[in-house]
């Protein structure tokens, strides 16, 4: 029989600490949905998602209603659409884009993302139509997000797209300026891209994936800087055995709403994404973990061994609790989305070079930074160039999703609503690095990569 | 299938007559009650079995909801494997 104290725990965490689950996404694939014609093409995908994705929505709200467990968001992950469109005869995906975000519309989830392509080692044709399409595909639509895997520890790195996302990134903040260009917020840039991540705005159905499945991101930062605050003063052994155990309790969560959700559809269970994703929401932040650590404000020399140690013991502590992980696993430390990260741009202790530091131990990279409007295309892609460098050479995945901000300067704020929060605009080092980004061509495979 | 009822609020009258009235009209039978009185607040946690239940559970998260809120308490019902998961391997 459980205990009273395991029920209050539980409810607790959920309703004190934040707990949730973050998003059960399913993935689905767009591959049988290929035809030359372009209205036909976008109608086959329309009607495929919305068929497979027509109960998610309230089986999301039945699991929620009887387990007492939030579900924040139901997704759709698809094909990335330069595979899938890549026998379009078209030179613009932008109406693939634009059924994409009728279908989410339709079943009722937030984002869908897919709207991507893989060329860490070069371009397909259907590549260079996705990627020329990605600025007007967000700008026109509302729940599309889009992501592009430019380099891989087995392939480098696609230097001539690291050129090209930074003016696609500079052209798709141009277009959404009267959104603060938002368009940006929706569009990451990947080294090492997982195929099962049910997170956005990275989120894509890959080519290995099964028909249909179903993977959750499960959270809880609340929850482990709760559990830190009864080992003060203790050391980092007490701390590492804190998160593991915390992080085994979240993680067991995530599983059974996984389970649940992939018997009621009727679809595989892929994995679970065991990750702290915070919110804007008070008690919902990464950088209060650390900070609780001992760390005066995030971004304090210490901070990056303190993100490490946390890193490592959520997946020992989540490893265990779920049959199956994946996805990226591991903390995030988006800017904007976390009110801790926050506040430590705006007190001046975070800087961009320390979350470059920052992204060398955790599980994603540069996430939801805002920058100067004139920014430049060749230093965001300068900023593409190390993540992706760090990506490649420590075998892990690094995104970047940076804004820059038409018309700000820093010091300024960003207001993106939401999840997606708000953010003071961080300082970039402007020095040049224009003849660097021209070179193009390919940065080649790390020793690492040759593994067999 | 059992579930977890959670009951909170301010001390009154007949709360467990009221939550425990509900239950036997829908046939869900009661296996493990813990009550007690903090600071004027009541607390109650009730483990009960509704495999012979004649409403859905969420349909009895529904009946226990208003009739709680009419008298300002607030009352959860969860499935049991939500706390089994977690704190039993």
């Amino acid at each position: 029989m459980l205990t009273i104290q395991e029920i209050l725990e539980t409810n607790r965490m959920i309703e004190e600490n934040k707990l949730d689950v973050r998003t059960i996404t399913l993935g689905i694939s767009l591959q049988d949905c290929a035809h030359p014609d372009l209205k036909i093409f976008c109608q086959n995908i329309y009607d495929k998602i919305t068929r497979e994705a027509q109960h998610l929505v309230r089986t999301g709200e039945d699991i929620e209603a009887e387990y007492g467990i939030p579900i924040i968001n139901k997704r759709i992950s698809v094909t990335p659409i330069a595979i899938a469109a890549g026998s379009c005869r078209t030179d613009s995906y932008v109406p693939v884009a634009q059924a994409m975000d009728a279908a989410a519309k339709a079943v009722g989830v937030n984002f869908i993302g897919g709207f991507s392509a893989l060329v860490d080692k070069g371009y397909t044709n259907g590549a260079k139509i996705l990627i020329q399409s990605i600025p007007e595909a967000l700008a026109l639509t509302e729940r599309v997000c889009s992501s592009v895997n430019l380099a891989s520890t087995k392939s480098g790195i696609n230097m001539d797209c690291v050129r090209e996302m930074g003016l696609i990134i500079k052209r798709a903040a141009e277009l959404t300026r009267d959104r603060d260009a938002l368009g940006c917020a929706k569009l990451v840039v990947f080294a090492n891209a997982p195929q099962d991540n049910p997170f956005m705005a990275g989120a894509f159905h890959g080519i290995g994936e099964p028909e249909t499945v179903i993977n959750v991101g499960v959270s809880g930062p609340g929850v482990v800087k709760c559990a830190l605050e009864e080992v003060k003063g203790q050391d980092f052994s007490a701390i590492a055995e804190t998160i593991k155990k915390t992080a085994f309790k979240i993680t067991r969560v995530g599983q059974l709403v996984a389970q649940e959700a992939s018997r009621r559809m009727g679809v595989p269970f892929g994995i679970i994404d065991l990750s702290l994703a915070p919110t804007p929401a008070v008690g919902d932040s990464v950088a209060h973990i650390l900070e609780e650590m001992g760390l005066e404000s995030c971004g304090a020399p210490g901070t990056t061994a303190a993100l490490a140690l946390l890193n490592d013991a959520v997946k020992k502590g989540g490893l265990m609790a779920s049959s199956h992980v994946g996805g990226l696993s591991g903390a995030f430390i988006p800017v904007s989305e976390d009110a801790g990260m926050i506040a430590a741009v705006e007190c001046g202790s975070l800087t961009l070079e320390k979350l470059e530091a920052m992204t060398c131990v955790c599980s994603v990279g540069l996430d939801m930074i805002a920058v100067p409007g004139d920014t430049s295309a060749a230093t965001i892609s300068g900023i593409i160039a190390d993540e992706a460098a760090i990506g490649m050479i420590n075998n892990k995945t690094t995104a970047v999703r940076i804004i820059p901000v038409p018309g700000k300067k820093v010091g300024d704020w960003v207001e993106f609503g939401g999840l997606l929060g708000h953010s003071p605009i961080l300082k970039v080092n402007t020095f040049k690095n224009d003849d660097f980004i021209a070179r193009g061509g390919r940065i080649p495979a790390p020793i690492r990569g040759l593994t067999n | 299938m059992k579930a977890v009822i959670t009951i909170v609020g301010q001390d009154q009258v007949g709360i467990v007559a009221m939550v425990s009235g509900v239950l036997a009209a829908n046939g869900v039978n009661v296996l493990n009650i813990n009550q007690n009185i903090l600071d004027g607040f009541f607390n109650m946690l009730m483990i009960s079995d509704i495999s012979q239940s004649k409403v859905s559970l969420k349909e009895l998260q529904q009946i226990l909801n208003e009739k709680g809120q009419a008298i300002g308490l607030q009352i959860k019902v969860q499935h049991e494997d939500i706390f089994r998961i977690m704190h039993r391997i």
